[in-house]
């Protein structure tokens, strides 16, 4: 069983209480009207299956019913952040690699 | 007050309502006397539930609801607000919602009060028939809600006063320590049924005595 911490109750629950909800930060084009068939079918049906760092969403079915994000390794199934829909994640593929790169550099 | 129709649900005149447990109310009493069991069982039934929705963020609305019921509201999730000599409370029920449970006969008179004092940006939503309070006592209560909820119900993590909503018997339920050995359920009226008799099967090995 998961712990996954909600950032609207702030508090850590079982995952009995959540759904997950698939990718997150998915943007609605702009303009459907001028959008091509092939980037909408992108935006309607397509997702990552990432190997490692996801952002996904999740929902507190159980608790306070909110849509929430999390960035989980795919790989060992660790939630290594949450944050609260409409924030940014702080734990990104990015983010990692400049932290590696910084070691690099201090050694 | 907003131009809104409402109208009194549930007027006391001759109109009848039911508990949603009053097709399934067994008296099932395993003790012989409330004082034996390890679990007492009473429902509250009819009593006053309003929805309210506004943002917290909003000093008018906070003062507003003081003002129209007497308690704070409650800004986090956990601690609830509760009048008992009153049996006012409110509850957290997510960052924009809130459970307030008012004694039986009063909710009509609570809805308008609150929409007299509010403005702007809320709602207020009488659920009084699509849920009911069981109310759990005895010094086994713990016992079987830890039997029936992955939430932890230990003293460190649940004190008196704290009100949760989780998974309880594979369907979901609001949990509430009003007291040492008291709990509250809020539960749903569709599934009152199923989890009236969880509650009863679970409680059966510490003896358990319905009070009605």
């Amino acid at each position: 069983m998961l712990h996954i911490y909600c950032p609207y109750c702030e508090e850590y629950r079982e995952e009995e209480e959540f759904r997950p909800k698939g990718e997150a930060h998915i943007a609605r084009p702009a303009e459907p009207e001028a959008t091509s068939d092939e980037a909408w079918g992108d935006y309607l049906f397509f997702r990552k299956n990432p190997r490692g760092l996801h952002h996904e969403q999740w929902y507190h079915a159980a608790g306070c019913r909110k849509f929430f994000n999390a960035t989980r390794d795919t790989v060992s199934y660790q939630i290594l952040e949450t944050y609260k829909a409409g924030q940014q994640p702080t734990v990104t593929a990015a983010a990692r690699a400049a932290q590696a790169a910084g070691k690099g550099v201090a050694k | 007050m907003s131009d809104l129709s409402i109208f009194d649900v549930n007027p006391a005149a001759g109109a009848k309502s039911e508990s949603p447990l009053a097709m399934t109310r067994v008296t099932v009493a395993t003790v012989a006397s409330p004082a034996k069991a390890g679990v007492v069982v009473r429902e509250h039934a009819f009593q006053g539930h309003l929805i309210l929705r506004g943002r917290a963020t909003d000093d008018q609305f906070r003062a507003g609801v003081e003002q129209a019921l007497g308690v704070p509201l409650p800004l986090k999730m956990g601690p609830l607000s509760r009048d008992e000599a009153r049996g006012v409370s409110i509850q957290w029920m997510s960052p924009d919602e809130w459970l307030v449970i008012v004694p039986a006969g009063r909710e009509f008179a609570t809805e308008n009060r609150l929409r007299e004092v509010l403005s702007g940006h809320y709602a207020v939503m009488n659920v009084s028939g699509g849920q009911t309070v069981l109310e759990l006592s005895g010094p086994a209560v713990r016992d079987v809600l830890m039997k029936s909820t992955p939430y932890d119900v230990h003293p460190r993590n649940f004190p008196v006063g704290k009100a949760v909503s989780s998974v309880f018997a594979k369907s979901s339920a609001i949990i509430r320590r009003v007291a040492e050995d008291r709990w509250e359920l809020v539960i749903r009226r569709s599934f009152a049924d199923y989890l009236y008799r969880w509650v009863l099967d679970a409680s059966e090995e510490f003896g358990v005595y319905v009070a009605s």
